[in-house]
């Protein structure tokens, strides 16, 4: 590839947080990187582990997770669950043959646009320094993004 | 699963803003672009406007939803925490069920924080398309109705607090009003006067405070904490510690023999500031609503080794109750408002400024315990001895606020404080002031004239940041005095000013628990510790969270009338609740497929809001819609699937995140497909 790699990221944003945060990042114009595409939900504690396998098996380079800081929560306390499916997911992505800094984790509060814009520059640029992703080939040569797309 | 409808008519709107979108998106492109790659996924129609959210703008999707059959409407614009409300209403008018319209944020997300063109376009495309696939998904949706408990809670008895207090019970409605200290009355019951009309702080205070605590539809509750928060908007349940007064209320007449009896004194640390005492059963100052005392158990000699009980003998009526034990209160309340005011800067962390170390250094609210005639100098303003006058005063602004480090804020009321100082130094003892100030900062009604009455009665301004207070003599004239060091960046020059007394007009801070008691009430905080609005301009008093209100310096420093003016404010919001009899709920809210459910149990314990129930008859889980809050946590987590999880199902956000990608590179190079 001679052109520099831009990754494609899904982030996946709680609606009481950091969703605000991307709002406010915007009404203060803080400039970051283009690659993430944001959806939102109502909570981290919503995000189903199979979003991110979806998303990467459907062509994103990298998955952003965003919730209230810890103690935060407008649902008192998922957004432990969701830290909870991010460790687990960051094993099973290893399992899968790919690099668990694929997925990051980021705890934004709604007056945190600036955090918000700089954590989402120092994670393209890793998925940068990460490249695009290869899905590895399995023994029975079934693709598991096949797989996975299929589970999903 | 719900089914896909058969070929949804789909409608893209894509607005101009105008300049604010069109600037750095084309929003032709993506207008055509949706048209021509999203037909496929039931796109009839896209179109452009320069402002989506004009009443014209409004018109023509409402038009086009009856003319065209739309089914599904799609606009991409600002933030749907801005307009969703305008445009699912517009096709609520036009006969379309409200939850069949998504927005997408090109402007807050794309326009307004990427600059490349072409990039932003294409950005803009994938979130269009991202929602135009999960939006064939929605379904229509009814808003949950609940009544509304018409009591209200008011956490903070400061003048913010007893305003909104007062406002509800005026209404007709009934408050709890909540203090942790034994008066009701906060920061303002300190002060001696009020800028900029240097009103009597008391006399403009006390009739509010007596109003509040005899109001038929008020119960006062100081001395008290609240301990848990449970429910929602309308049906909150508090409990709430009233701690042990050792004081009968039924008994105690207020006489104050008790207080006149205690053989002990301590130093008074919140009230006095730490500059007077008090003695250890009291009410923190004369006109104290209510006016039964408290008996400070750890200073108290009974308490500490068994004897002593001076205030149960002399008491008249049998009020003094050693036995007291702390009370924990139940309400239902529908809406709380917090009021929980603020904390003052510690000005020991500003070393060089000496307090703490040099004697005659005082912070402002010593200052004004030190002018209150009912405070511990009878009002008169003297050196730490208590005796001398000062012949010269300084008095330093900004102390922990406008500071890189310290906080970074304005704390917004120093500069009006300090200018009131000057003109009480001048008017009592007739001593020279100097104000040391970096920007004076005097906006509101009448604030200025009295800038300029101060100036006019010759108090010295020097404009610069002191460097130093020391008493660290190099001359003469500077023996037995306090140095302040300071560029006097009029002049350019450094100048060293010998004064007899310094004041330091420090800054708010958030209360110390303010963090702890937002997770309390699951409202959450700025970076520096203020409780976050809802919308710092347009809805200053809300909360994230429905039926939680914020009033005065909860939220950031204010002075007295807008703390007054928010109290109001919260109070209005309330009855404008309390009056509409129930309260519309998002319809958000998991619901399991009783076919699907295996009865595993996974999500049981999931639910912070008991919303779970195991029905051990037909071994499967059900949901109470009523105390669902919509989170999703739980159909995150069932591996079956059962779990429905209403305007965020899996089938939306699996189509959403299958749209994003629609033009991701690896997807048209065939990598990991």
């Amino acid at each position: 590839m001679s052109e520099k790699f831009e990754p494609v990221i899904v982030g996946f944003t709680c609606n009481w947080c950091s969703y605000r945060a991307a709002d406010a990042a915007g009404t203060a114009r803080i400039k970051y990187e283009p690659n993430v595409r944001l959806i939102r939900l109502m909570c981290s504690g919503r995000l189903d582990p199979t979003f991110v396998m979806k998303a990467l098996a459907g062509g994103a380079d990298g998955v952003l997770i965003t919730g209230c800081h810890p103690g935060d929560c407008h649902y008192i306390e998922q957004n432990y669950k969701a830290l909870r499916r991010f460790m687990l997911l960051r094993r099973t992505l290893k399992g899968f043959g790919v690099e668990p800094e694929r997925i990051k984790l980021v705890w934004a509060s709604a007056a945190e646009g600036m955090k918000l814009a700089h954590e989402i520059d120092a994670f393209v640029d890793e998925v940068r320094k990460l490249g695009p992703l290869n899905w590895p080939k399995w023994e029975n040569e079934s693709n598991p993004a096949e797989v996975l797309e299929v589970t999903a | 699963m719900s089914d896909k409808p058969e070929k949804p008519r789909v409608g893209v709107y894509v607005c101009h803003c105008g300049s604010n979108i069109s600037g750095v998106v084309d929003v032709e492109g993506v207008r055509d672009w949706a048209q021509e790659h999203l037909a496929k996924d039931g796109v009839v129609i896209s179109r452009d406007y320069k402002f989506m959210c004009s009443s014209l703008g409004q018109e023509l999707i409402e038009k086009d939803i009856k003319e065209l059959g739309l089914e599904r409407v799609v606009v991409a614009a600002c933030s749907p925490h801005l307009h969703e409300k305008t445009f699912r209403t517009a096709s609520e008018r036009a006969g379309l069920n409200p939850y069949l319209t998504e927005l997408v944020s090109i402007r807050e997300q794309v326009s307004w924080v990427h600059t490349d063109k072409a990039v932003a376009t294409e950005k803009s495309k994938s979130l269009v398309a991202g929602t135009v696939e999960r939006v064939v998904y929605n379904t229509a949706l009814e808003k949950l109705k609940v009544p509304i408990n018409p009591n209200t809670l008011v956490v903070g008895g400061g003048i913010a607090g007893i305003q909104a207090a007062l406002e509800i019970a005026n209404g007709g409605f009934h408050v709890y009003l909540v203090e942790r200290e034994p008066s009701i009355g906060g920061h303002m019951a300190q002060f001696d006067k009020t800028f900029p009309t240097l009103d009597c702080s008391a006399c403009i205070l006390t009739p509010r405070m007596v109003e509040a605590g005899y109001h038929p539809n008020i119960t006062l509750l100081t001395w008290s904490e609240v301990m848990s928060v449970s429910g929602y908007v309308g049906n909150f349940n508090v409990t709430i510690k009233k701690k042990a007064r050792f004081v009968n209320e039924e008994l105690c007449t207020g006489c104050g023999i008790c207080v006149e009896k205690c053989p002990q004194q301590v130093v008074d640390e919140i009230y006095e500031a730490g500059i007077g005492h008090r003695k250890v059963v009291y009410t923190p100052f004369a006109q104290a609503v209510p006016k039964y005392p408290v008996i400070d158990a750890p200073n108290c000699t009974f308490f500490k080794n068994g004897k002593c009980k001076a205030c149960e003998k002399f008491c008249p009526t049998n009020a003094i109750d050693f036995a007291q034990q702390d009370e924990y209160l139940n309400v239902e309340v529908g809406n709380i408002i917090l009021a929980t005011g603020y904390d003052l800067f510690d000005a020991r962390r500003v070393t060089n400024y000496g307090y703490g170390r040099l004697p005659d250094v005082f912070t402002s609210l010593e200052f004004e315990r030190m002018c209150n005639a009912s405070g511990p100098t009878n009002g008169e303003i003297t050196l730490r001895d208590g005796k001398t006058k000062p012949k010269t005063v300084g008095v330093i602004h900004c102390v922990g606020s406008r500071d890189k480090n310290f906080n970074n804020y304005c704390s917004s009321i120093c500069c009006m404080q300090s200018l009131k100082f000057a003109h009480l130094v001048k008017e009592r003892t007739g001593a020279d002031v100097y104000e040391f100030y970096i920007d004076m900062r005097t906006p509101m009604k009448s604030y200025d004239e009295f800038y300029q009455r101060v100036l006019d009665e010759g108090t010295l301004f020097v404009r610069g940041k002191v460097a130093e207070v020391t008493n660290a003599a190099r001359a003469e004239h500077e023996k037995g005095k306090l140095i302040i060091q300071v560029e006097d960046t009029l002049i350019g020059k450094q100048r060293r000013i010998p004064v007899d007394m310094v004041v330091l007009s420090i800054g708010m801070e958030p209360r110390a628990d303010s963090k702890q008691t937002g997770q309390l009430f699951g409202i959450s905080c700025s970076a520096d510790g203020w409780y976050l609005e809802r919308h710092p301009k347009l809805d200053p008093v809300s909360t994230m969270t429905e039926g939680v209100f914020i009033a005065g310096c909860a939220s950031g420093p204010k002075d007295i009338p807008a703390s007054v003016s928010q109290g109001a404010a919260a109070a209005a919001r309330v009855l404008d609740k309390i009056l509409q009899k129930e309260v519309e709920l998002e319809p958000i809210r998991a619901s399991v497929n009783e076919a699907k459910c295996s009865g595993c149990r996974i999500c049981n314990n999931l639910c912070p809001f008991n919303a779970i129930s195991f029905i051990d008859d037909l071994a499967i889980t059900r949901i109470n819609p009523a105390l669902c809050q919509g989170c999703g946590t739980c159909v995150a987590a069932c591996p079956a699937g059962a779990i429905n999880g209403t305007g965020f199902s899996n089938e939306q956000i699996f189509a959403q995140i299958d749209g994003i990608l629609t033009l991701a590179p690896a997807r048209s190079a065939g990598v990991g497909l």
